[in-house]
This record gives structure tokens, sequence and C-alpha cells, in this order.
């Protein structure tokens, strides 16, 4: 049988994300996409090209513009028939929907997999990341959420998969979208970039935490994040947030300043490659995760280290 | 207008959980054990709105064993009006809770659940997802701001990449993100206030839920460890074990 992904996109290009969720669906069988959207031809035409992928169905329609649970829902169950698992990026998106289909079919749903052991049988990280649960799903369909750090991207080209036009789902009139606020960025995204560059509440204001760190994260063309204490002393903006809560990441380099380490934090990125800690607190549990720890005051040793480089 | 509002009981999110040698679960006997962090947020909020005159009364909601009534009176404690505990020593999976919730939602016919956007023992995030699509009402997931006004919710919802800002028809279901609000710290007089407020206890056969977990736990292991670092003495001996050792710049 067949695993369908349900791809996450702006209707004009896939988000990275969804490459990850192939990969892991390869491993289960024929992988189909789903790219429900408004005017999302391109989109569809994109998801197309990925390795890997055998066929692509594209519906289209006002009720599908905006992501809505209740309508996006109600569109994966209407094609979900023939299809032995349902796979979702574990993103905003993915994790808004999953469960309100696996509901729909009174199936359990599988949060966040690091790895597929068998067709049924997944890896699961609990307890923020400080235990990993190996788990079997007992239903017919598996419905389930992909942690993208635990996969490799699939190539988003090389793939020639037939685009099959489905019909749009109808609106539930349950939900209404109002508007959205993108915090706007050059820089790469979080999940996806190469190098992050992250500050804690020690940078002590948004100020400072622009005036140190951005210049480091130009220099190293990364992207910035941010401990749940920088975001809610209000440093740094909300989707920079890294951690159990936050955004997982797993880039080749990341560097903490000023960041403590609770285990909170330490969920969201303690799978990074290499992981620079730089703080003055000798006993700060960072230091038991890095790689190259400096023990320093990160208002000297940052711009220092921008000079150095 | 009626709220419903789940609470969890786990451990503590302070404690830094052992895995057990025989690798059938993580270690949490004599445990601190608290209210699930997002789900005190989603009292707070509650009681929020009834402090606004938006709403009349709040009920606190707990599925799992007979301790979950500690839970329940901190509950009472921040400001819920009474309790109900769904008593079972069974474990309890998001599917089993939100056919539990749905239960109790055609029972009580609130206008308004909140949960907590995830517990963070199982980390699941689908609870609140779930009872909406049992239930066929409108959710708005990781809310960092609720108004309701003319019959409607107005949530906005933390996303990638910034928030929405999305409107839900009553009732509906909402789960609460992290910057919603800042839950208040319960007083002595209200934690003995609690005692009497008046807390129901019912089985899940009464409520005709199978609870029966459809996911099989195999094996709970360790994280792989990361090898030990070290400590560099200055930029330069940074900048040079990056470039040379890890080669990452």
């Amino acid at each position: 049988m067949a695993a369908l992904v349900i791809a996450e996109h702006d209707n004009a290009s896939i988000k990275g994300a969804t490459l990850n969720t192939v990969t892991a669906a390869a491993q289960l069988g024929e992988v189909h996409v789903l790219v429900a959207g408004a005017n999302a031809a391109a989109a569809a035409a994109a998801a197309a090209q990925i390795a890997g992928v055998a066929k692509v169905l594209h519906a289209d329609g006002g009720s599908l513009a905006d992501g809505l649970a209740e309508n996006l829902a109600a569109q994966v169950l209407a094609v979900a028939g023939g299809y032995s698992h349902l796979l979702f990026p574990a993103t905003a998106s993915g994790k808004n929907v999953a469960p309100r289909v696996a509901a729909k079919l009174d199936v359990a749903q599988v949060s966040d997999i690091t790895r597929v052991v068998s067709a049924d049988t997944f890896e699961r990280p609990i307890y923020a990341g400080n235990a990993v649960a190996t788990v079997q799903s007992l239903d017919a369909v598996k419905v389930i959420t992909v942690r993208s750090t635990g996969f490799d991207a699939a190539a988003a080209t090389g793939g020639s998969a037939a685009v099959e036009t489905v019909a749009a789902a109808a609106d539930s009139g349950k939900s209404t979208f109002v508007g959205r606020e993108v915090t706007k960025s050059d820089r790469p995204e979080l999940t996806a970039a190469k190098i992050i560059v992250s500050g804690g509440r020690a940078l002590g204001s948004s100020e400072k935490f622009d005036e140190v760190l951005t210049p480091l994260a130009d220099k190293l063309g990364a992207a910035l994040g941010a401990s749940r204490a920088a975001v809610d002393a209000g440093y740094a903006p909300n989707d920079w947030q890294v951690g159990q809560t936050g955004k997982i990441v797993a880039p080749q380099l990341y560097v903490a300043c000023g960041i403590s380490g609770a285990i909170q934090h330490l969920a969201g990125m303690k799978d990074s490659k290499v992981i620079v800690a730089i703080n003055k607190d000798p006993e700060a549990p960072i230091f038991q995760v890095a790689d190259y720890g400096l023990e320093a005051d990160l208002f000297a040793a940052v711009p220092e280290l921008v000079k150095t480089l | 207008m009626k709220i419903l509002v789940s609470v969890k009981r786990v451990v503590d999110y302070n404690v830094k959980v052992r895995v057990k040698s025989d690798g059938s679960g993580v270690d949490i006997a004599n445990v601190k054990m608290s209210m699930n962090p997002f789900d005190e947020i989603a009292i707070e909020e509650a009681v929020r709105l009834k402090e606004m005159g938006v709403v009349t009364e709040v009920l606190a909601v707990s599925c799992g064993v007979t301790q979950c009534q500690e839970t329940l009176r901190t509950a009472m404690a921040i400001g819920a009006d009474r309790a109900i505990l769904v008593e079972t020593t069974e474990e309890l999976q998001p599917l089993a809770v939100a056919k539990l919730l749905k239960a109790l939602v055609d029972r009580e016919q609130p206008d308004l659940v909140i949960l907590g956007k995830q517990a963070i023992d199982d980390d699941n995030n689908q609870t609140g997802q779930m009872l909406a699509a049992l239930t066929d009402l409108p959710q708005a997931t990781f809310a960092s701001k609720v108004d309701v006004v003319d019959g409607k919710a107005r949530v906005t919802r933390e996303i990638d990449g910034g928030l929405e800002t999305i409107a839900l028809s009553l009732p509906a279901v909402i789960t609460t993100d992290l910057r919603l609000n800042e839950p208040r710290y319960v007083t002595l007089p209200n934690i003995m206030k609690a005692k009497k407020k008046p807390l129901e206890t019912i089985k899940p056969e009464a409520l005709g839920v199978d609870v029966t977990p459809r996911l099989k736990i195999l094996k709970v292991s360790e994280p792989p460890k990361r090898g030990a670092g070290i400590k560099v003495p200055d930029v330069t001996a940074l900048v040079a074990k990056l470039k040379n050792e890890a080669k990452v710049i």
C-alpha cells in the first residue's frame, strides 16, 4: 500500500520539512503527495519534481487557502482511502491537522517520529527528549507526524510524478481566517539552517540581542535562535524559540550565547552536529553538551569572535 | 457561558527523568508530580475570562489515577468552580482521553473547551485536536491570545514564521501556548477554599468509553549520549578548533 504525505507549502513552493517527510514515507511504500491549497498549481508542480514521489494529488479551492484545520482535515479524509500511512511534517501546521484526521479515522496518531523501525513501529522522543520510546501502532491506518531533523531531505528535483486533480473539500463554515503577521527575515529558515546563532536571557535587551548576535549571524550566514527566557523577556520573536515547545533544530553548528541550557532548551538542539557554548557561568548545564565551551563574557567574546572570523 | 478545562498530572518540569534499566518506561516512582504547565495556562485563561464577566462557570477535568485529585484541587485553587475526575489506572493515550472528554462535553455542554497544547511527559500534542474532531467543533491550537466577542472566539495562534488570527464559532476547542498568559500563584486561603469545592469522580465505563491503548510501547531507552566536549581558553582557540578540527566554518 502507498503512503500519503501531506505537503506543507505556500501555494507557490513546497516547504523544506515536506522533503524530510518524503524520506520517511519512502521507507513505508510508494510515496504520494497531497498538495491542498488555493491557486497552488506551482506548488503541485514543485511536488511532482521531488525525487521518489510517484503521484501528486492536487486539490484546489478557496476553502483551502489558509490551511484551516477543519477544511484541510476534511480534504485529507476525502482522499485517505487506500493509504496505509498518512504522514505530516511535525510543523505547526502538521501538528494542527494530523490529530484531527486520526481521530476522525478512530486511530491513534504517532507524533514526531525520528526513525522508522518497520511499517508499524517507530521511534519518538518523550519527556523533552530525555527518553526515546519505540512504539508499535495497532491500527490499520497509521497517522504520523515526522520530525524533520530525524530524516534527510529528499532531493527537490529529479522526480517526474503525474499530477492528478482531486475535488476540493467544502468549507466547514465553523472557522474563518482573519489575518497573519509574518516575521520578516532575510536569514535562512531556522529549522533548515546549517548554522544557528542563539541567544538567551544574558543578552539583557532586544537591542543588545540585535547588536551582539546579528553581526555574528551575518558573518556565518546563520539563522538566529533564542531560548524561551529570551523570547518571554521580549528580546526575540516567538518563532525564534528553540526547545521542547519551540522549534527542534539540528544544524551543523549551534552557537549558544548566554544560554544556561535548561532541559527544555536542550530538547530542541542537542542533535546539532557541533555545539559551541559561550557562557560566563562555569556551572551552566550547557557545557555538558557543548563540544567546545568558552567560559567568557559574551559581550566581549562575541564581538571578538566576529573580528577573528 | 461555561468553560471546560482539561488538566493533566505529569512529572514536574524541573525533574530530570531517568529511564528504567529494563526499558519498560521512565522511573516516576517517588518523583515530584505537578500540573502540566500548559494546563495551568489553560485554567488561568478560563479564570480570567470569568473575572472579565464573559464566563459564568469554570469546570476542571482530569483523567487518570486517584492522585489526579490533587491536580484538580490546584485548578480549583486557581479559580475553577468544580471538578470531575475520570478515574482509571489504565494507561491513557490521547485518543482515549479525547473520547472521555467528548463524553463530558456531551454531558456538560460547555461553550468553550481549553486544553494545553501538549503534555510535557508524552509530548504528543494531540488531545485538543482529537477532541475537536470527535465533537465536530472548530479548533484553535497554540493560542497566544483569546478574545470572546459576539458569540465567536477570536484567537491569535503561534505558527512557524509568526502569528495568525482566526475566528471560531462557539462552541469551540482551544489549546494554549506558553505566551497566552502568566498563571497566578495559588494562595493558602484559596487552597483551603478549593478543598470545599465539589469534585465528582466517575469511571470511564460509566461514560461508555473504551480506553484500551492503540499504541504499544515496545521499549523506552536512553537517548544517545553526546561525547564529552572540551573547554577552550579563548576566542582564537575556538575559531581554530571550529576551522581545523570540526570543519564547520
